[in-house]
C-alpha cells in the first residue's frame, strides 16, 4: 500500500531522551572495527535518526524489513560528545512514487538539553511496498 | 592546519573487512534489527542478493577513514546514497575499500571526495566528507 501523500511537511514528536554514554560509543566504535576512544563516530547521530524513524515506521505501519536506505547525510552543527543528552524529531520532506516503491525523504533535527541544534540527519527511505 | 590537507592530494586507501559478525555487532550497537542484515531468506524476499551489510555501516567505515587521513579533524558534513549492495558471506569476509581526495579547501573547511568499493564495484554513490582544515 503506497505512502499516504498527506504525510509530506508532518512532523513527528521528539524521541525520548538519548544519553550519549562510553559503553554505548565504545560498542558503536568497536561494530564498526575501530579502537575505541573518547570520539563519537561521525555517523553515531544515526542511533537517534534511526529512533525517530522507527516511530514514524511505526506510526504509518511500515514494516522495518521494507525499507531500504537510500541516502543518508549528515550535517554537524558540533560533534557528539559523550555525556550529551538528545533527541531526535523527523519531518517527512518528501514523498513520491517510482515504479512501486515510495521514495521517503526525512529529516530528523537533533538537539541537546539546551535545546540547541546539534546534527541534522537526511535519510532518503526506499519503501518497497510489497503485495498491496 | 592538517597535514596533507591540500587540494589535489590523494590518501592512501584503506581496506576493511565485513563479516557476518560484525553485522550483528553492528546491528546491536546501532539498534538496528533490519533482518535483511541477518537472515538470508527475509533479504531475498524483498528482491535483495543476499544478507547485506548496514549502509550505515559502510558510511561508518568512510568515517573511519576520514578520522585517519585527516588525524581526526572535525566533522562538519558526510553523507552518500546508498548505490550497491555490500553483500557479506556467511563464512568469511568482503572487503570495503575506502580511497579519497581533496576536491576543496575554503572558509577552512576541506571537502573530501570519496569512493567506496566492494570488489571494485562501487558501493556508495558521490561519498562525500568536509572537515574543518
Amino acid at each position: 500500500m503506497p505512502v499516504d501523500q498527506s504525510l509530506v511537511g508532518r512532523e513527528f514528536p521528539p524521541t525520548s531522551q538519548r544519553t550519549v554514554t562510553t559503553d554505548e560509543v565504545a560498542a558503536f566504535a568497536t561494530a564498526l572495527g575501530a579502537v575505541p576512544d573518547d570520539t563519537v563516530p561521525p555517523t553515531y547521530p544515526i542511533v537517534l535518526a534511526f529512533d525517530a524513524m522507527n516511530a514514524f515506521l511505526a506510526s504509518e505501519q511500515i514494516d522495518l524489513f521494507r525499507i531500504i536506505h537510500g541516502e543518508q547525510r549528515f550535517a554537524y552543527e558540533r560533534p557528539v560528545r559523550i555525556g550529551d543528552t538528545l533527541t531526535a524529531t523527523l519531518t517527512v520532506a518528501s514523498l513520491r512514487q517510482i515504479g512501486g516503491a515510495d521514495i521517503i525523504g526525512t529529516s530528523s533535527a537533533i538537539h541537546d538539553a539546551d535545546g540547541a541544534l546539534v546534527c541534522t540527519a537526511k535519510a532518503t527511505l526506499v519503501h518497497t511496498g510489497g503485495a498491496a | 592546519m592538517i597535514a596533507g590537507l591540500v587540494v589535489g592530494a590523494a590518501f592512501e586507501p584503506i581496506t576493511y573487512p565485513v563479516t557476518r559478525a560484525d553485522l550483528v555487532s553492528y546491528a546491536a550497537a546501532a539498534g538496528d534489527p533490519n533482518p535483511i542484515h541477518q537472515d538470508e531468506d527475509v533479504a531475498r524476499s524483498v528482491g535483495l542478493p543476499g544478507v547485506i551489510a548496514h549502509g550505515m555501516l559502510t558510511l561508518g567505515l568512510a568515517g573511519r577513514a576520514v578520522a585517519t587521513w585527516t588525524d581526526g579533524a572535525e566533522v562538519v558534513e558526510l553523507g552518500c546514497k546508498f548505490t550497491n549492495p555490500v553483500v557479506v558471506p556467511a563464512e568469511g569476509s568482503v572487503e570495503v575499500v575506502v580511497s579519497g581526495s581533496v576536491k576543496k579547501i575554503e572558509d577552512g573547511l576541506a571537502t573530501l571526495a570519496l569512493e567506496v568499493t566492494c570488489n571494485d564495484v562501487k558501493v556508495l554513490g558521490m561519498p562525500k566528507a568536509v572537515v574543518r582544515a
